[in-house]
């Protein structure tokens, strides 16, 4: 397989698995706490292989998150692209970064999204009751990242060992 | 560096053309129906396979732990609904003549009788959607004939109605959305009100009851069937607090659902006025 299909395949599947994880039922009392796995994994990519992700990828998760979560079209579609946006911009000094500020970065680019949503949900008149619960998953999301790396550092590894 | 900077400045043109793209498709989601069909067409060949891969694990589970269940405990369960099939069956037994003597007055009445209602059971598949959208995901979909704005109820009383279709799957919104108002009436009083969702699945707020009402905690609300779409006299929600706010309009009466909103596996779908298949 040549590299070019290689990276599309490997990429594709890694978010397609984490599209899985975020519609994988929890109880209710576990739902605000579901971390953004989309959007986890298309950071890393984002990070770490800027030339072979773009924003037309991202653009299209978000869509297909936007139709599996119920919420608006374009709504995730635009979050996302917005944090791609901001990795691929700035993958070089991102990666130099270690581990927890990585994180930090992480849950300040998810707050964006978050708070760009809230706005949304203004206009669309459908506001949540509990800032706290709301914000959730970002703080989550950031704990999760140092193991979040590590996994996709291994898949990134197997699977497409020439960029290591 | 000279690439780099180039495809930097494009990078931003990008993120702008994909904004601008974003923020249309939202305007035009939120203002009217056309995109349903794109979300339907995708919703049913690439979503709902996810979601029934993600979910397998959950039902097998489910299933294993139904047939691992010791001998004793379906016994007793044997016996519970043995029992309680009697009591329905007394109950039907009775109400086989009420049903034949209302068809007769209203014959006397020449008005129009019930027809009947056809209903087909659904399985929930999943719950857990946006969490600030009350909404399940059932297995049945225009396949089955379910058609948008139908009646979706479970054992103890109604759900929400139907407000997605796709080919194998639909999406209902539950009554307790903030989004969902149905009429309703009282069954004792007859007082006509509307419910409305308000994000709590154990709560809803009943609207426009004057302070003067009759209404009082533990009433049950039933649908009165006014707008033609849940099918009349279903019940719907217990009156839980009725608070008399004199020198306001209105009093403020809250209910709570009778169905279980956040735990019903199995859900019933209704076509009014068909005859019921046996």
């Amino acid at each position: 397989m040549n590299s070019a299909l290689r990276h599309f395949w490997t990429i594709n599947l890694t978010l397609m698995v984490a599209l899985m994880l975020t519609l994988f039922p929890l109880p209710n009392w576990a739902e605000p706490f579901r971390p953004e796995w989309l959007t986890l994994a298309i950071i890393y990519w984002c990070m770490s292989l800027p030339k072979a992700i773009g924003l037309r990828t991202s653009f299209t998760f978000g869509v297909l998150l936007d139709i599996a979560m119920g919420t608006l079209l374009g709504q995730h579609a635009l979050g996302i692209c917005i944090i791609a946006y901001i990795f691929l911009k700035n993958h070089q000094r991102i990666r130099l970064y270690p581990i927890v500020q990585q994180g930090f970065i992480v849950m300040i680019a998810l707050l964006i999204k978050q708070i760009l949503f809230l706005w949304i949900y203004g206009i669309t008149k459908r506001a949540p009751e509990n800032l706290w619960l709301y914000f959730m998953p970002s703080i989550i999301s950031m704990l999760l990242w140092p193991w979040v790396y590590a996994v996709m550092r291994d898949i990134q590894g197997r699977f497409l060992p020439a960029h290591r | 560096m000279q690439s780099l900077f180039q495809q930097n400045v494009s990078l931003t043109l990008r993120l702008i053309i994909v904004m601008i793209t974003c923020i249309t498709l939202m305007t035009i989601d939120h203002r009217q129906q056309t995109l349903n069909s794109i979300r339907s067409l995708i919703g049913s060949y690439i979503i709902y396979p996810l979601q029934y891969i993600v979910t397998i694990p959950v039902r097998t589970l489910d299933h294993a732990s139904e047939s691992l269940a010791s001998r004793r405990a379906l016994l007793t369960e044997n016996e519970q609904l043995r029992t309680e099939n009697l009591q329905l069956q007394t109950q039907q037994l009775k109400l086989a003549s009420l049903r034949q003597e209302n068809a007769r007055l209203r014959e006397l009445l020449h008005s129009s009788s019930d027809v009947g209602e056809n209903t087909l059971v659904a399985e929930v598949i999943t719950v857990d959607q946006d969490f600030y959208k009350q909404q399940i995901i059932i297995n049945k979909g225009e396949y089955h004939g379910v058609y948008l704005g139908q009646a979706v109820i479970d054992a103890s009383g109604v759900m929400g109605q139907i407000i997605e279709v796709n080919r194998h799957s639909s999406a209902a919104l539950l009554i307790s959305d903030a989004s969902h108002a149905l009429p309703l009436q009282s069954n004792r009083s007859g007082t006509r009100t509307i419910a409305q969702g308000k994000g709590n699945p154990n709560e809803l707020d009943l609207l426009h009851i004057p302070n003067n009402t009759g209404l009082q905690p533990g009433d049950l609300m039933i649908t009165s069937g006014l707008g033609g779409r849940f099918p009349p006299n279903y019940p719907v929600a217990l009156v839980a607090n009725v608070v008399i706010q004199p020198g306001k309009q209105f009093a403020k009466v809250t209910a709570t659902p009778t169905a279980r909103l956040d735990k019903s596996r199995e859900v019933l779908l209704v076509w009014p006025n068909t005859p019921p298949q046996k």
